[in-house]
């Protein structure tokens, strides 16, 4: 099962619509980290509201996948976290650690508009 | 009222002179022609016996019909689901009231005896008869005396186990107290079962008022153990998933203590001394400021 | 009476996902909350994935259990595969031989209430967890 990528401003958006096999997983942290530098994304949102369960491979994927696009010099969120999903991760010992996340697409939305303003490099005024 | 019983003569006929079916459809046409006068009798004897003490005269005289035709209508037909659901809904009256298990049993014991007295008054004349009926009467007597008695039991643990899920969320309750900021003051000891429960329900409001941020005090909490300490970690890690920001307030030496020798990572923990300035330090994260209002001096007329 | 088994084959990593699917149906059928939910089908989902990674192939049975009133899930994760050398340190915090995250079996008997495993070198592996209504 793809997951559809969407271009937003300067954000991808990618939104899980149902369970992700590992290698569908794969393949959306590989089409993420490339199509970041394609658009030249300064955010990406992964909007993970429809899983249902988090495991050790999915966490360490999206883990994998924010480091990546960091290197690749973008931001990323993943949005959408279940309550009970969250509450097995922690009990798995699995944190997200240094990976943004918020409530739901529009809090991500509103996190990035507000972290990539404050580090924008001041705008370069075009001559003419 | 009370008509000759409409219903044909049952085709097979077992054990001596009129099967049991016979028998009861019998009793049935007798008791629907009693109705009034029994059901008085039994209402009657209900106040006599200070049984549903917490309704009045007239509740019991309304109830004391209802169940005196439902009945009559199990003796009727053997089916006792109609029963069992109005046994239900008058449990889930009455039990508010202050209704008590042995006044319910007790009502349901009065009725049978009511009818069995009234069997002996019409039958009285022809013991053998009297005994037949007595035996069709009593097996379907118990089987409605008991179906009454365990429905208003088992309403009874329906409520009291709503009951302590409702204390159980009141013990934490999570407290919305600007937009985006949630409280959640925790008092009394924890232990695991609590520690989840109150993680689930602060998980639950999170998302329900989409807070940022979370300001939980434990000031009243006595102790905590590693394990309860733990739990309070993951609370924290988890709120963090859901992106909201957790600040733990009144934080006591001793737990502090607790904390240092779990080793919890201190760089997840964002603590503030006391729950005022926990709330001051959510609402600068939230991006409000709280500017006193100069008072205006009075004006002059 | 459950006297039914569902048994998952797990050959491929999209029958990780059938299993921890079927394990929620099964576990929502026994009136789980949505929590227990969350970590039954995690902790199958870590289960599953164990079979494919040191294992290749396997099954994962569900089952329904019961003790007096109480009744519950059972889940049993068993392979034909090279096996555990040495439990004890399998079950350690964050001990993994392979790829994964390491927090395979400590971490499934973390979400669960009983866990029990049975190894031997060259014959398999078999794990069984369980999961009581509260």
């Amino acid at each position: 099962m793809q997951v559809p990528i969407l271009k937003q401003r300067d954000y991808l958006i990618a939104s899980i619509q149902a369970a992700l096999t590992d290698a569908d997983l794969l393949q959306l942290r590989d089409a993420l980290v490339s199509q970041v530098g394609t658009y030249r994304s300064r955010g990406v949102i992964v909007d993970v509201t429809a899983l249902d369960v988090m495991d050790s491979f999915a966490v360490r994927t999206l883990r994998d996948l924010a480091h990546m696009i960091r290197l690749r010099g973008a931001e990323t969120v993943i949005v959408g976290i279940q309550p009970e999903v969250s509450f097995a991760m922690v009990q798995l010992g699995l944190t997200l650690e240094g990976v943004s996340t918020a409530l739901d697409l529009e809090e991500g939305l509103a996190y990035l508009d507000k972290k990539l303003r404050i580090t924008a490099p001041p705008s370069v005024k075009k001559r003419g | 009222m009370a008509e000759a019983n409409p219903h044909p003569v049952p085709l097979q006929k077992v054990g001596g002179p009129e099967s049991t079916a016979v028998l009861l459809r019998e009793l049935v046409a007798h008791l629907r022609q009693s109705r009034t006068q029994l059901r008085e009798e039994w209402a009657r004897r209900i106040t006599e016996a200070q049984l549903l003490t917490a309704m009045s005269k007239e509740e019991i005289f309304a109830e004391a019909t209802a169940v005196y035709d439902n009945y009559v209508d199990v003796l009727e037909t053997g089916a006792v689901e109609a029963l069992q659901d109005y046994a239900r809904n008058l449990s889930e009256r009455i039990i508010p009231r202050g209704v008590e298990t042995h006044e319910v049993i007790g009502i349901v014991l009065l009725l049978r005896d009511v009818l069995a007295r009234s069997l002996f008054a019409k039958y009285r004349q022809d013991f053998d008869k009297l005994s037949r009926v007595l035996d069709a009467y009593e097996p379907a007597a118990n089987r409605i005396g008991s179906t009454v008695a365990v429905s208003f039991v088992q309403e009874r643990e329906r409520i009291i186990r709503e009951q302590q899920e409702a204390i159980r969320e009141l013990s934490t309750p999570v407290l919305p107290v600007r937009e985006r900021l949630l409280i959640l003051p925790i008092i009394g000891m924890v232990d695991p079962l609590r520690a989840r429960q109150l993680t689930e329900q602060l998980l639950r409001g999170i998302r329900t008022n989409r807070a940022r941020v979370v300001v939980m005090d434990i000031t009243g909490v006595p102790a905590m153990d590693a394990t309860v300490a733990n739990h309070l970690v993951q609370t924290v890690e988890a709120s963090r998933l859901l992106g909201a920001t957790v600040i733990v307030t009144g934080l006591s030496p001793e737990l502090a203590q607790t904390l240092v020798n779990i080793g919890v990572d201190l760089s997840k923990m964002n603590t503030v001394g006391d729950l005022q300035g926990g709330i001051e330090e959510a609402e600068r994260q939230l991006g409000y400021r709280v500017v006193q209002m100069i008072e205006e001096p009075p004006v002059q007329a | 009476m459950h006297s039914q088994e569902t048994t998952v084959p797990v050959n491929a990593d999209i029958d990780i996902v059938t299993a921890r699917q079927k394990g929620r149906e099964l576990a929502r059928d026994l009136g789980f909350t949505s929590t227990d939910l969350a970590l039954i089908a995690t902790a199958i989902s870590e289960l599953a994935r164990n079979i494919i990674l040191y294992a290749n192939s396997g099954e994962i049975v569900l089952s329904v259990v019961e003790n007096g009133s109480r009744r519950g899930l059972k889940v049993v994760a068993r392979d034909d595969g090279p096996g555990i050398p040495d439990i004890e340190r399998a079950l350690e915090e964050g001990f993994s031989t392979s790829r994964s995250l390491g927090l395979g079996l400590s971490g499934v008997r973390r979400l669960m209430d009983e866990f029990d495993i049975v190894s031997e070198v060259g014959n398999g592996t078999t794990v069984t967890v369980k999961k009581w209504r509260l």
